[in-house]
């Protein structure tokens, strides 16, 4: 099968669907060490009442694309270029990335349009006030509804989310609650104001398997009920698999791969993701084979190696080619990109291994 | 809550009585006693006979439980504190005529130093790293190392030499033995204000630095981004959520302040002739004046303890996390 080398146009996402399309943002941190390039050219597209998952390791950029996206990133981290589109919901679009994060208009669409639930549901609410008031407080910040009428919604979000006697526990604190009950409360204070766009920053890590899979199912009813579009952040893949529409792959900054779930999980390009994929633990026959592990760790941000940033750690490294070309997003197939040099125009059939077996190629060669 | 403060209350008498017992043992440790510190002041000499009728009289040949018990007994059963020796007044006669502008010095020093320390710390932690910053932080340390008494006389000279303020003690001279009244309310209100600044410069500066830790803390957190992420202003965000829990370990602070009412500042007070209890308290123990000396520690432990449970109460107050049981 001969991919289709395209590159891409930057005017790919201009239908209805999509609602928020990141194009190519830069955010930097600059320390008096140095600049850390935490997002280097991040590329996403999220269509309406569709989940966009975000994969990576520690590190890669994924919370602070998140962050980027609803202007939260805490100082001295600055968006540095590109532009974060999103359609609001009167139809116009705006580009989040030129607003001023203290504005009014970043924070009419902060918890009213779009709304973030972050890791840790242990510290991501305060410590002094009870559930209820921060869900009142975030209705009665977007929606002009008086202190009781806020009261009686805020009561039936506790109850949407599964929160029992959601009546009693608005008065309760954050730490009369368990973990899953605690993000089953943010959730509720996030989508308070029915956003359009949910951000979920790892918001299952912290907590134990079985809650795990109820806050997943919670996530994906309530999607299902409001139509909302869902950005996904994790480094499960497991959850990627049974929650994502679109994967978006990420490594050092960029996104390296992205497409639909299918050809992400069946057809991985990069040797990133392919890494990635078999590094999962299976239950299969080969019972004593060491579990795979990608070499090396994510280097250090000051220290970005040169070319491909992902070549020190590459299998499929080629000499003279991924350490001094940096790649460029083309489109494999349609929805489908990635930035590897395996498949840019030159090298073309040569020595890329394409086919729907490449995870499987990879095993042998271990 | 209540039975939660009757308990502690139960608690507060026989902590009381140890307490007691440690002060007037501790009273008695310097070698001689008051009749020994007087005869050497005395100018003509003293015969063993007078010497001893003294003694008899004032009750110092009676073993030093005997004498714990007369005071003890007179305080528990006719809330009578013992006479000054030195004085020859009653010891209470003496603390409460000087508490009333103790503890108005005291209370001004507190406001001020919260006033002017809160904000400051506040400023200081949002501004991080900041020239602001940096400028409150070296003038919050010259204050903290300034000694108080040396900026009392630096004080005191700058209000002499160039505003022609009568300093030192807390009325002009016309005043002193006046009735009060509004003119000598206005009187004490001019002259209270170097007392206060002197007194709460280390205080501001030790609490700009404990606010600005605090908040720096927990502006951090992540309850602070997913306020902001849900659309909360700024300036309502800093105040709603990490100011308030910044504030908390101020509160149980305060119970260091009670007993500082009493003891606190008696070096500073002295310099500045200010008619409190701190300088009572120096006295009575260089005189060896042990009634006196004896109450006046008792009452400072009193408002430790009080001090405590009071910060305690506020803390379950203000801070659903705090389980009273």
């Amino acid at each position: 099968m001969q991919p289709i080398h395209t590159r891409l146009d930057d005017n790919d996402a201009q239908d209805d669907e999509v609602l928020l399309d990141v194009k190519d943002v830069k955010t930097h941190f600059f320390t008096d060490e140095g600049v850390v390039k935490a997002v280097d050219g991040v590329n996403l597209s999220l269509k309406r009442g569709q989940t966009l998952c975000v994969v990576g390791e520690s590190g890669c950029g994924k919370s602070v694309t998140a962050r980027s996206i609803l202007r939260i990133v805490p100082p001295p981290g600055e968006i540095v270029s590109g532009a974060i589109n999103f359609r609001q919901r009167d139809g116009g679009t705006i580009d989040l990335a030129t607003l001023n994060p203290k504005g009014r208009e970043i924070r009419r669409i902060r918890g009213g349009e779009i709304s973030m639930i972050f890791q840790e549901p242990m510290s991501s609410l305060s410590p002094v006030h009870t559930i209820g008031s921060q869900i009142i407080e975030a209705i009665q910040l977007h929606l002009p509804v008086s202190k009781g009428e806020a009261r009686k919604q805020a009561v039936s979000m506790l109850d949407l989310v599964g929160i029992p006697r959601p009546g009693e526990q608005l008065d309760a604190y954050s730490f009369e609650l368990s973990g899953g009950m605690r993000q089953r409360a943010m959730i509720a204070i996030a989508l308070a104001c029915e956003p359009q766009l949910l951000i979920a920053d790892e918001p299952t890590t912290a907590l134990d398997v079985t809650t795990q899979a109820n806050i997943l199912d919670l996530i994906r009813d309530l999607q299902q009920a409001s139509g909302m579009s869902v950005l996904f952040i994790t480094h499960d893949l497991g959850v990627v698999a049974e929650i994502a529409d679109e994967v978006v792959v990420m490594y050092l900054g960029r996104d390296v791969e992205s497409g639909d779930v299918d050809s992400i999980f069946h057809d991985p390009k990069h040797p990133y993701t392919r890494a990635l994929l078999q590094s999962i633990p299976r239950y299969d026959s080969r019972q004593s084979r060491k579990l795979y592990s990608i070499k090396g760790t994510v280097p250090h941000p000051f220290d970005r190696p040169s070319g491909c940033p992902f070549h020190p750690r590459c299998d499929d490294f080629i000499a003279g080619t991924c350490n001094t070309i940096d790649p460029a997003r083309q489109l494999i197939s349609p929805g489908h990109s990635v930035r590897c040099l395996l498949y840019a125009d030159a090298n073309a059939g040569e020595q890329v291994p394409v086919n729907s077996a490449g995870t499987q190629d990879m095993d042998m060669s271990n | 809550m209540i039975w939660y403060i009757a308990r502690r209350i139960l608690y507060l008498i026989p902590t009381l009585l140890v307490v007691s017992v440690i002060a007037f043992a501790v009273i008695q440790l310097p070698p001689g006693d008051f009749l020994a510190s007087l005869i050497s002041k005395a100018e003509e000499t003293v015969d063993q006979a007078q010497v001893d009728a003294l003694r008899e009289r004032y009750g110092l040949d009676e073993p030093i439980y005997v004498q714990y018990w007369k005071w003890i007994s007179g305080i528990v059963l006719r809330g009578d504190f013992g006479d000054s020796f030195e004085w020859n007044r009653p010891v209470s006669d003496l603390i409460w005529e000087r508490l009333g502008l103790t503890m108005a010095i005291s209370l001004f020093t507190l406001a001020f130093v919260w006033i002017v320390a809160i904000p400051i710390g506040i400023y200081s932690a949002v501004k991080k790293y900041t020239i602001g910053d940096y400028l409150v932080t070296v003038i919050g340390f010259i204050g903290l190392a300034a000694p108080n008494f040396l900026l009392a006389l630096v004080l005191m000279y700058i209000a002499f030499r160039y505003f022609g303020q009568s300093v030192g003690g807390l009325f002009s001279p016309e005043f002193i033995e006046a009735d009060w009244s509004l003119e000598r309310v206005l009187d004490l209100l001019s002259h209270l204000w170097l007392p206060v600044v002197i007194l709460g410069t280390a205080g501001t500066a030790a609490l700009i630095r404990v606010m600005r830790a605090n908040l720096l803390d927990e502006l951090s957190k992540l309850y602070v981004d997913a306020a902001r992420a849900r659309g909360l202003s700024e300036l309502k965000l800093l105040f709603k959520y990490p100011v308030r829990v910044a504030l908390n370990p101020l509160v149980s602070a305060m119970a260091w302040i009670f007993p500082a009412l009493v003891s606190g500042s008696a070096i500073t007070s002295i310099v500045l002739n200010l008619q409190t209890t701190g300088p009572l308290l120096y006295r009575s123990l260089q005189a060896q004046d042990m009634y006196l000396a004896g109450s006046l520690i008792l009452l400072v432990s009193v408002l430790t303890i009080i001090g405590t449970l009071v910060s305690d109460i506020l803390l379950a107050w203000i801070d659903p996390r705090i389980q009273l049981q």
